[in-house]
């Protein structure tokens, strides 16, 4: 049987956070290829119900990745979805699942280094929680 | 409008947690604004329990609704299929919204996912504070437009007490004392004259302490004639 992969959803912002995905890819490091991103306009664009929906479908850990706090290209958008991360995160903890699966980052632009270490240590939690499923087994 | 809280979410688990099909209802007016039972909220709730269901290895299947008024009744006749369809009713609204799902379908079984709490108004974004307490004999007008009963912690009709400390109350410093407030309102209008007014003992049988109240309107309420109307058409 085949080695499973984590699945890792990230919503992106299109301002600094994709600048600084764009010069990840190009860079000489390569990140791991399990990440599955979403662009999104801002970080305030970001729902809690978009993260809880990409749980239910099936991702072992979802990231929010934006602007620096204080460099926002929409001013507060960064803001705006740490605070939504931190909510869905007390939702997770009160139903009994590991809120660590959900992170809010922020990178500049020129921070590709920021990238390649967002995507390796949210690997490691998606390697060590694996998928959400009884503490016995189960099916995924 | 009626603000509500949503109550942690291993106290709703737990009161769904024998039933199979759980119909979700959220309600599109005050508990959307106040962001406790609108869409959003009621979807996250559904997602949340999926989730929580799937780490626990429960099969339980949640299905979310929202209805423009859950306090009343032909709203709720839109999903009337679904509720009964459903073991258990999980109302995101208001606990009017509740109690009317309830009231319509008494054989099946509703239970709160909301904590309903005050009368409140938007301070700003993400605060409500309450302003009312729907004693049935309003007195604003003696008091600049500020409610001393639901605004004072000890509804005092001739405030301000002793306790009230630059401009805060004793019992949370963090709250304006109604009275100060009363008191800087008045003289703001030139009416400080009204602080000297001394207002009676409240009749409090206007409020819940007079029992249920129902409040009727003559001339809306349909005549027995209108009633047969309506039951022909329906």
């Amino acid at each position: 049987m085949p080695e499973r992969r984590p699945k890792i959803i990230g919503f992106c912002c299109e301002k600094h956070g994709l600048d600084c995905v764009t010069l990840a890819a190009r860079s000489e490091r390569q990140y791991d290829a399990s990440v599955r991103l979403i662009r999104v306009p801002c970080t305030g664009r970001v729902d809690g119900m978009h993260i809880l929906q990409a749980l239910e479908d099936g991702a072992d850990v979802v990231f929010v990745l934006g602007c620096l706090e204080k460099n926002c290209y929409y001013d507060t958008g960064s803001i705006e979805g740490r605070k939504r991360v931190e909510y869905v995160k007390g939702m997770l903890a009160e139903t009994g699942i590991e809120p660590e699966r959900v992170e809010m980052f922020n990178a500049s632009s020129s921070m590709a280094w920021k990238f390649h270490d967002i995507v390796s240590s949210m690997k490691d939690v998606a390697e060590r929680l694996g998928p959400i499923r009884p503490k016995g087994g189960g099916s995924e | 409008m009626i603000v509500a809280e949503r109550k942690p979410l291993d106290e709703i688990a737990k009161m769904i947690a024998p039933y199979e099909k759980v119909a979700v209802i959220g309600c599109r007016s005050c508990v959307a604004i106040c962001l406790a039972g609108g869409e959003k909220e009621v979807n996250m709730l559904v997602s949340a329990m999926r989730l929580k269901n799937r780490k626990d290895g429960r099969k339980q299947s949640l299905d979310g609704f929202v209805l423009e008024r859950q306090c009343e009744k032909e709203w709720v006749k839109e999903v009337e299929e679904k509720i009964l369809d459903s073991d258990i009713v999980l109302s995101m609204s208001c606990s009017l919204g509740t109690q009317t799902i309830g009231d319509m379908y008494p054989h099946k079984i509703i239970v709160p996912g909301l904590n309903t709490a005050i009368f409140g108004v938007p301070e700003e974004q993400g605060v409500w504070s309450e302003k009312c307490l729907g004693c049935g004999d309003c007195i604003i007008d003696t008091t600049g437009g500020i409610c001393p009963i639901a605004r004072c912690a000890k509804s005092m009709l001739n405030g301000p007490c002793g306790g009230s400390s630059d401009g805060h109350c004793e019992v949370n410093t963090d709250i304006e004392c109604a009275w100060y407030a009363i008191h800087e309102r008045l003289k703001l209008q030139n009416r400080l004259e009204l602080m000297e007014y001394v207002r009676p003992p409240k009749n409090w049988s206007t409020s819940h302490s007079g029992g249920r109240r129902i409040i009727v309107k003559e001339d809306a309420k349909l005549t027995p004639h209108q009633k047969r109307g309506r039951e022909v058409l329906e």
